[in-house]
This record gives structure tokens, C-alpha cells and sequence, in this order.
């Protein structure tokens, strides 16, 4: 019969209609999948008793697909069909992946995203996570015994709408149905309890395999705020093995290693590093090919000698995200550490250090994310009373905005915003009798579309013929709970309607995403600048239009001198508008309309005339 | 007679109402619903109702609702594992026949 678990009180499921959800870190080096049983979030282990599944796919020449430690064995022997780290290339295009040259993959620039083929195909990066997902998925089902209502997948922070897009096809692509997406620092922040415990800024250090990131969050009435990120995407725990293999080659006068010797050695490496997290002093040995004999020992403080620059590496991001968040150590509350690297004594002793506070270490770094995430699928499948205390909100990492006259970004949802959230705001046309009119949909802080990234671009048609600033064009900016963003236009008067889910082509790199938020604190005075420019500009040559449309209709009503006057005074606004000094412009602006003035008085003259003898005007033209 | 749990079922329960950090014991009944008529309740009770029966073994409160009680009398909750899951199973000697899966069942 089949095996019950116990509810909350009341909450006892019908036959057959269990909610089984659990929570997925789709990580970089490793993934994991966890749920709430018996109101306890527990990671899910496989047949083996193992928590963990390296995140490693390989593509075998007979059509199967290996996943976890089997391919992780290969990755020697295969390279080029033994995907790693695929989460780095989620959402990206072949010019955003950095150090690609030293990747051993066979890639493909797509439209998108990048393409790797391998020998069972060309494969993106969303179905080679579908093949780690879709085995997290039959652990979860063997486990829980049944079919999963859905899945709360984590992703870093700074992953934006085409990696989080990119993350949920790959959910959708494995046969799961995907709750929500969660910032993984938030993920973390609740296996905590900081979601119902506390207000205030909590920093969350996580120091994977292969990446580090620092996250500073703010908590206030269960909305977790993003205030600031930062990391290394190439710093982590297989950065320590490194160093104490070389120290190994150095002490043992090791010159040339085969590849087999390197990857012995690196494993006594880490085992060694492991063992160090409990002891003082860890023993070396290894037997190499050619039947010689490695025997060391790692005494802990020789160990942080050699690692000292790489904990110095993890403050310095440390130090940025705190100064782009605009705080000091004094304001952080609470300081939580994920990932398996911050195990090592010497890594929470810097942490502590710096942040003047011990570190919350007591759940296991590498499952904390995991089980944060299986606490708010068990929330969002509704297994647990009370949810609505429970209701969390995650916030946009980058102001959405659309592109308007002259370059120029109006943000629409600004940065920060608590998702789900939908915006409208209202657009006019700028020239008469427009019928179409073309959406730009950016992301970023900065006040210039150049300096912002495109996410999409769509149309809206059939605008009825107006005069300038008659239309009234509703857009709307709707971001789901997952952080996805979906755009749609509105014609106000006649009810022609346009959208787009914004299917960004290309992500943007988590350096470009720091460097973004960077640039705007410092550029807030050149795009002030920058903005009181291109307003003045395009205003001028709104005027200068609109003056000359004016001539040509009417100019007989012009005195004599009057036209040169008028002629050199747009003249003399062209050559302005070409510069940089927007007060120039705006003089030039005050001059062209005081010249006009009386001129502009004349044809509303005219105007009231006409339309008091409508009759007579009509018919002459006729 | 009444509800007894097993040893190994005891132990996961006191474990669970720990770790969860309330709870007075677990509550054990039968819904009508299901495809065979009827299924269990298998919840943490944090309080005791008036009229609730309360059973207890190997330390752990066992609270049974009076109109229930007919249907589980003599019931065994006994925690096991097959393959990759685990979970409580009940060994009632009232069923006559039960779903495909014994989460439901009748008497």
C-alpha cells in the first residue's frame, strides 16, 4: 500500500491528489533536489544515498545520455561530449560566455543562444539542463512516490529575463511544472527562517564549486529586496584544489603530471581540504603512474597560506556589494553562508572577520538553497496552513523601461519593484497622422538606450491618422512571479492592441549586469546630462518642424524681413542641437519662438477667421 | 487494543513533532472519499479535542476521533521504506479491499 506522510493539522490530502513539490538548485558544479515531508524540508537522495548531483551531461555515441558521477567519470576520456557547467552558457550568446577559447566544446553560434555539438547532435544549453533536471525530477517521483503537482527552481540573482526564460524552458522541457523561480540567496534566506523572523539586511556568501557570489538583501515584511550583487564567476572551491595540488607538485618535485597522475593528485587534493575542515593536519598519499610514491602532510596553517589570495579574492566583491548597496558592515544583521567551500575554517573565520559577526552555518551549505526551495514549493502547492504570512515576494534586478524620442529611456518598472507587478504608462505620437509606432524594451539603470540592454522590439499598427500628441497609446509592463517580463500596447481611442512575452535574444553577463548598476551610480551626473541634452534636442527639432510646416502653409502671412529673421534664427538652432550644450539649445528654442511669435499670432488670427466664415473658406478653396 | 504504533513508526514521529517544534501527538482517522470508499487522516494534531480518544506508544500520543475509531480498531502505524521513498503504512485489520494503491479503502 502506499506510504503516507504526515499533514499539517486539517490539511490531510484526498486519495490520489497528494501535492508532492519540491525545490530544485539548478547550480553551476552541483544540483540537488529537496521537499517538506512530515512538515521537515530534507534533501532526496538517489539509490545510493547521495545528496548531490554534479551537474555534468554526457552525450554517448549509442543516443543515451549519461548524468551525474557517471559522466563526471568520462569527463576525461570524452571532453568534448561531457557538458560542465552548462549553467554558464543558460541564456547566452556565443559572445556573452567568457573564456570560451579554453572550453573543449564544439560551439555554434544560434540565434539566441549558444549551440554545442556534440555527438548525439547539436544540443542547447536548455535541454542539456532538461537531461540534469529530468533526473531530479525521477528521483523526487521515486521518492515521493508519485507524480510532482510542480518544482520551485532557484536561480543566482543577477540572472536575467533570458536566463531565467532559458531556466524555465529547461524545467518545462524535463516534464516539470515550474511553481516559481526563486533568487537562490532568497532561497537560502529562508531555509533561515529570516523570511518570518526578521526585518533588516542579511548578506548572503555563497561560495560554490566553481563561483562565488555575495548577495546583500533586504528583508521587510517578507518582500526580500535585492539590494546589491556581486561575485566572481570564476572563483570557488575547485580554486583550493588547485593551489594545493601545485603545493603537492612542488613539495614532491612532481614535474609534467600525466593527465591520469593530475587527476589522482587533484583528488587527494580536495580530500585533503576536506579533511582539514575537521583537523589540523591532513595526510597526502599517492601512488602515481609510474609506481612512485606522494607522501605529505598539510598542516592547516601551510593550507591557508596557500590559499590566502583566493579569500582575499571573495572580499573584494564583498566590499563592492556592500558600497553599492550604500551600507556598511555595522548594517548587516546577518551573514549566511551557502555553498560547500564556505565549510573551510579559514574561509568563515575571514567572513567573520569582516563582517565583525559569526556567520549562520548551522544547515549544510550546499543544501541550503535546496531546502529553502522546497519550503516555498511546499507553500506555493498549498500543503501548509497559514500560507499567507508565508507570502513572499522577490524584486527585478534592473529597471525595465521602453526607448522614447532621441534615444532616451523612460522606465517604466523601476528596479527593486516587488514581482508580480504591471505598470501602464501612457505614449503619445510624435508626428501627425503617424499610424504605426515601434516599442524598444530595454533593461538597465542607465538614462541612454545605448548604455541599456535591448530585450525586445514589436509594433503597434493600424494607429488611426492624428495630429502629433492626439493619440493616447497605453503600454503595459507585466512581470510574473517568476521575474518574467510580457509588454503590451493599446491604442486608447480606437482599440488597436499589440504584445510581446519578452524572449530577450541574448542574456546579459553577470559582469555586464555589476557593471550596469555600477555605471549608473557613477554617470548620474553625465546622464542628467545626457538627458537634459537629448529633451532640448528633441524639442528643437520639434520646433523647427513645426515653424517650417507653418511657413509653407502660410507664408504669405510673413512681414518682409520677417522670413530671413526666422530663417537665420533655425539656422542658428541647427548648429546648436549639433553641440552639447543643452542651455544653448533651450536659448536657441526661446529665440526661435520669440521671433515667431507674432507670426504664430497672425495665423491663429487667421484660423478664428476661417472658422467663423467656415462657409466662404470652404468654398473657395473649392 | 486501539492504535498502537510501531517502534520504528514512534521513533519518526516523536523525531518529526521535534523538529517541527510543536504538536501534542498525531492524529490518525478516515475521510469518506476515495475511490474505494474511504481514506486515512494522517496529520499533527497541536491540540486535543474534548472527545478525541488518546492512545499511546512507545511515548508518542496517539489522538483518535470517536466516530473514526470503528473503522482503524486494531490499526498497526508502521513507518517503512521501498526503494527511494518512505513513509507511514497502515496494517488495519478492518479492511475488506482497498484501491489499487491502498490509499483508499473499505470495510
Amino acid at each position: 500500500m502506499a506510504l503516507l506522510q504526515i499533514s499539517e493539522p486539517g490539511l490531510s490530502a484526498a486519495p490520489h491528489q497528494h501535492r508532492l513539490a519540491v525545490g530544485i538548485d539548478l547550480g553551476t558544479t552541483n544540483s540537488l533536489v529537496a521537499t517538506v515531508r512530515n512538515g521537515i524540508a530534507v534533501v532526496l537522495q538517489d539509490e545510493v544515498g547521495r545528496s548531490l548531483l554534479p551537474s555534468i551531461v554526457r552525450y554517448k555515441a549509442d543516443g543515451g545520455v549519461d548524468v551525474g558521477y557517471a559522466a563526471q567519470g568520462a569527463q576525461a576520456l570524452d571532453p568534448r561530449n561531457t557538458i560542465v557547467s552548462v549553467k554558464r552558457f543558460m541564456g547566452r550568446g556565443l559572445k556573452d560566455v567568457s573564456h570560451i577559447e579554453s572550453m573543449p566544446y564544439d560551439f555554434l553560434d544560434a540565434e539566441g543562444m549558444v549551440r554545442l555539438r556534440t555527438i548525439a547532435g547539436v544540443k542547447s544549453p536548455v535541454e542539456v539542463s532538461a537531461e540534469i533536471l529530468k533526473v531530479l525530477r525521477e528521483r523526487a517521483e521515486a521518492s515521493l512516490g508519485g507524480e510532482l503537482t510542480g518544482a520551485v527552481i532557484t536561480v543566482p540573482a543577477y540572472f536575467d529575463d533570458a536566463q531565467r526564460q532559458a531556466t524555465k524552458d529547461a524545467a518545462k522541457l524535463s516534464g516539470l511544472n515550474v511553481l516559481r523561480l526563486l533568487n537562490e540567496p532568497t532561497a537560502a534566506a529562508i531555509a533561515y527562517g529570516l523570511d518570518n523572523a526578521s526585518e533588516g539586511v542579511y548578506a548572503v556568501f555563497d561560495l560554490g564549486g566553481g563561483t562565488f557570489d555575495i548577495s546583500i538583501l533586504k528583508l521587510s515584511r517578507g518582500v526580500f529586496e535585492v539590494l546589491a550583487t556581486n561575485g566572481d564567476a570564476s572563483l570557488g572551491g575547485d580554486d583550493f584544489d588547485q593551489r594545493v595540488y601545485c603545493w603537492m607538485l612542488d613539495e614532491a618535485k612532481i614535474r609534467f603530471p600525466s593527465v591520469e597522475d593530475t587527476r589522482r593528485l587533484l583528488m587527494k587534493a580536495r580530500e585533503a581540504k576536506e579533511m582539514l575542515t575537521g583537523h589540523d593536519v591532513a595526510p597526502v598519499h599517492a601512488e602515481l603512474a609510474s609506481g612512485e610514491t606522494v607522501d605529505l602532510t598539510l598542516k592547516i596553517d601551510t593550507f591557508a597560506d596557500i590559499t590566502k589570495n583566493l579569500i582575499s579574492k571573495t572580499l573584494g566583491p564583498t566590499r563592492k556589494a556592500l558600497r553599492d548597496a550604500g551600507l556598511t558592515v555595522n548594517d548587516v544583521r546577518g551573514v549566511v553562508m551557502v555553498g560547500g567551500a564556505t565549510r573551510m575554517p579559514q574561509v568563515q573565520r575571514a567572513v567573520a572577520e569582516y563582517f565583525k559577526q559569526e556567520p549562520l552555518t548551522n544547515l549544510d551549505p550546499e543544501k541550503v538553497v535546496a531546502l529553502g526551495a522546497a519550503m516555498q514549493a511546499n507553500v506555493l502547492a498549498g500543503n501548509r496552513a497559514g500560507a499567507d504570512d508565508w507570502l513572499l515576494l522577490d524584486v527585478i534586478p534592473l529597471s525595465l523601461g521602453m526607448e522614447t524620442m532621441g534615444g532616451l529611456v523612460e522606465k517604466v518598472i523601476p528596479r527593486n519593484s516587488t514581482i508580480p507587478v504591471a505598470k501602464a504608462q501612457d505614449f503619445t505620437t510624435f508626428k501627425d497622422g503617424q499610424t504605426a509606432m515601434s516599442f524598444h524594451i530595454v533593461q538597465g539603470e542607465r538614462e541612454l538606450v545605448a548604455d541599456c540592454r535591448s530585450l525586445a522590439k514589436f509594433e503597434l499598427r493600424g494607429i488611426p491618422p492624428m495630429v502629433a500628441g492626439a493619440a493616447r497609446i497605453r503600454v503595459t509592463f507585466q512581470v510574473d512571479a517568476d521575474g518574467l517580463l510580457s509588454v503590451s500596447a493599446r491604442e486608447m481611442t480606437s482599440g488597436v492592441e499589440a504584445s510581446i512575452t519578452v524572449k530577450p535574444s541574448y542574456g546579459l553577463t553577470d559582469d555586464e549586469i555589476a557593471g550596469m548598476l555600477k555605471d549608473s551610480m557613477e554617470h548620474v551626473g553625465d546622464d542628467v546630462q545626457a538627458r537634459n541634452l537629448r529633451e532640448q534636442q528633441v524639442e528643437a527639432g520639434r520646433l523647427i518642424e513645426a515653424v517650417e510646416a507653418a511657413i509653407a502653409e502660410d507664408g504669405r502671412l510673413l512681414r518682409s524681413g520677417e522670413r530671413a529673421d526666422i530663417e537665420e534664427e533655425i539656422a542658428a538652432l541647427r548648429k546648436r542641437i549639433a553641440g552639447t550644450d543643452h542651455r544653448a539649445i533651450k536659448a536657441g528654442i526661446d529665440s526661435l519662438n520669440a521671433a515667431t511669435q507674432d507670426f504664430a499670432a497672425r495665423r491663429m488670427d487667421q484660423s478664428v477667421k476661417r472658422a467663423l466664415t467656415g462657409h466662404k473658406v470652404i468654398e473657395l478653396k473649392l | 487494543m486501539g492504535v498502537t504504533l510501531s517502534e520504528r513508526a514512534a521513533k519518526h514521529v516523536a523525531n518529526f513533532i521535534a523538529k517541527r517544534g510543536k504538536g501534542v501527538g498525531v492524529r490518525i482517522g478516515v475521510k469518506t472519499s476515495g475511490c474505494s470508499g474511504m481514506s486515512y487522516k494522517l496529520e499533527f494534531a497541536d491540540e486535543a479535542a474534548p472527545e478525541d480518544i488518546v492512545f499511546e506508544s512507545h511515548g508518542v500520543k496517539v489522538l483518535v476521533d470517536p466516530k473514526s475509531l470503528p473503522y482503524i480498531e486494531g490499526t498497526e502505524l508502521d513507518y517503512a521504506r521501498e526503494g527511494l521513498n518512505e513513509g507511514f503504512k497502515f496494517n488495519n485489520p478492518n479492511v475488506k479491499d482497498q484501491c489499487g494503491c491502498g490509499e483508499s479503502f473499505n470495510v
